[in-house]
């Protein structure tokens, strides 16, 4: 008996009989993503965020999402390397796949948060802020990497994947990385001096998207020969 | 808290005093470090005294003076005056010290003398941050001798009736309250009278951001922000800048006829 032909009684029986190994996964990463959020907030309402909050959660909340949006995009390449280390019955990791859902709408979340924060931060003076996005590149870079989240965050559910087409959906999500790089670039401008941090993350990208091209190659190359 | 109760003088502002635990805490010093912390968390390694100040070049009466002998030939005085940093906030600030000017003419610049340059402690062992090379140690800053003259340049060696603190530039200052933070030049330890324009640290590291002059001008945005407005340390919402940080009445005189587009 074909897994479809059983009734939905007998899907949730066996659900619920055998549950999906690390089911725990996403709940933990979902609270553990949204702790800084937390954390942020307790510290905003005790005074501990210092002399100039609004700066401190501006800048926290920017790079929690581009930090979070890392992690999403290193999951597939943690797939890729684990496979050709013969992890996990040659296949590699499955795990982390499971989770880039999570970790992308909560980057995604960060983002809305930092953009909110840095409207307050100009009064929502919306010329001012139009005047910004259109005339400093630091501010243009910012702006495009979190309209370039939002039609993914739009398309995040399994629906948006069959109603798309796998293909056209993965394509879309390539988008990612465009505005991974947009958000490297803006954290880059706006640092004043200091480019460690920002260089990192540069460097951070660039390694996940060498070795997705890597592993893009080497399956060609697999299904060729 | 640390309110300074007296009456004002003509170069105070009445604005309220950013509390000391903010002024001290929340600094740009990157000879401890890049983050706003790091200079309040690592200010203990700097040693203030004995501390000695070089003054040469275009002078009659170059000399190396102890930081005490300096701050006994001028009674001390209080200013308080805002500080607008080049990143878009302010924080209005009472410090403690001397006129430039009473300095200068003591040391009596020949007619060559045009700008007057300060350096700052080039110590890895008390400065950590100069261990990274994010800046050309040591820090130099300069001024135009007729802004140096100014009655409003000020040299600072205490904050709110106190020492200044190691992250607040001790022992020795400059405070040019018209011009970005980052001029005002902090633990100096070398004043030279010069006939050229120096080269001054944030115009060599960024020479399109930071300009010689550096005066406060919400008409010419940086290049990644606008300068238009601040935030006031202590408050949520911002508020306009003003040209020349609202001492233009005082200094607006020292750059007629310059396009201060062009000399930003």
């Amino acid at each position: 008996m074909s897994e479809s032909s059983a009734t939905p009684a007998q899907r949730s029986l066996s659900k619920r009989t055998a549950p999906k190994p690390l089911g725990w996964l996403i709940p933990a990463v979902t609270v553990g993503g949204l702790l800084p959020l937390a954390v942020l907030i307790w510290d905003a309402s005790t005074g501990a965020l210092g002399a100039n909050p609004v700066q401190r959660a501006e800048l926290q909340t920017g790079l929690l999402c581009l930090v979070l949006l890392i992690l999403s995009l290193a999951t597939t390449p943690l797939r890729l390397v684990t496979a050709r280390l013969g992890l996990a019955g040659g296949k590699g990791w499955t795990w982390p796949a499971r989770i880039r859902k999570s970790l992308g709408l909560l980057a995604f979340g960060y983002g809305v948060l930092h953009f909110l924060i840095y409207l307050f931060d100009q009064g929502f003076t919306l010329s001012t802020v139009a005047e910004d996005v259109v005339k400093r590149p630091f501010v243009t870079a910012g702006f495009t990497a979190l309209l370039l989240l939002v039609p993914l965050a739009l398309t995040s559910t399994p629906k948006s994947v069959k109603r798309l087409g796998f293909a056209r959906w993965t394509r879309l999500h390539q988008l990612a990385y465009a505005a991974v790089s947009l958000g490297a670039l803006h954290y880059w401008w706006g640092v004043k001096q200091d480019h460690t941090p920002p260089l990192i993350a540069a460097l951070v990208i660039a390694g996940l998207f060498a070795l997705r091209l890597l592993g893009r190659k080497k399956a060609r190359r697999s299904v060729v020969g | 808290q640390g309110q300074v109760r007296r009456p004002l003088g003509p170069y105070d502002t009445s604005e309220p005093i950013t509390p000391y635990a903010q002024a001290t805490s929340y600094n740009n010093f990157y000879e401890f470090g890049t983050d706003k912390a790091d200079p309040a968390r690592l200010a203990g390694s700097l040693k203030v005294r004995p501390w000695t100040v070089k003054i040469d070049g275009e002078v009659r009466k170059p000399q190396t003076v102890d930081i005490d002998t300096l701050q006994s030939w001028f009674p001390l005085e209080d200013r308080i005056y805002r500080m607008r940093c080049v990143e878009g906030w302010s924080m209005v600030m009472p410090w403690l010290g001397f006129p430039l000017a009473a300095l200068i003419r003591r040391m009596e610049p020949t007619g060559k003398a045009k700008y007057v340059q300060f350096t700052a402690l080039n110590d890895p062992k008390q400065f950590p941050g100069q261990r990274s090379r994010v800046l050309d140690w040591p820090y130099v800053e300069a001024l135009r001798l007729d802004e140096a003259l100014h009655p409003l340049a000020f040299m600072a060696v205490g904050l709110q009736g106190r020492v200044l603190p190691g992250q607040n530039g001790a022992p020795l200052r400059l405070a040019v309250p018209w011009k970005y933070g980052f001029k005002s030049i902090k633990s100096i330890v070398r004043i030279t009278l010069t006939e050229k324009q120096p080269k001054t640290t944030w115009s060599i590291a960024a020479p399109d951001e930071y300009g010689f002059f550096a005066n406060v001008n919400p008409a010419v945005p940086h290049p990644r922000w606008s300068q238009a407005t601040e935030r006031r340390i202590g408050d949520l919402s911002r508020r306009k800048t003003l040209p020349f940080n609202g001492y233009a009445e005082q200094v607006a005189g020292l750059y007629k006829g310059m396009d201060l587009k062009k000399f930003y």
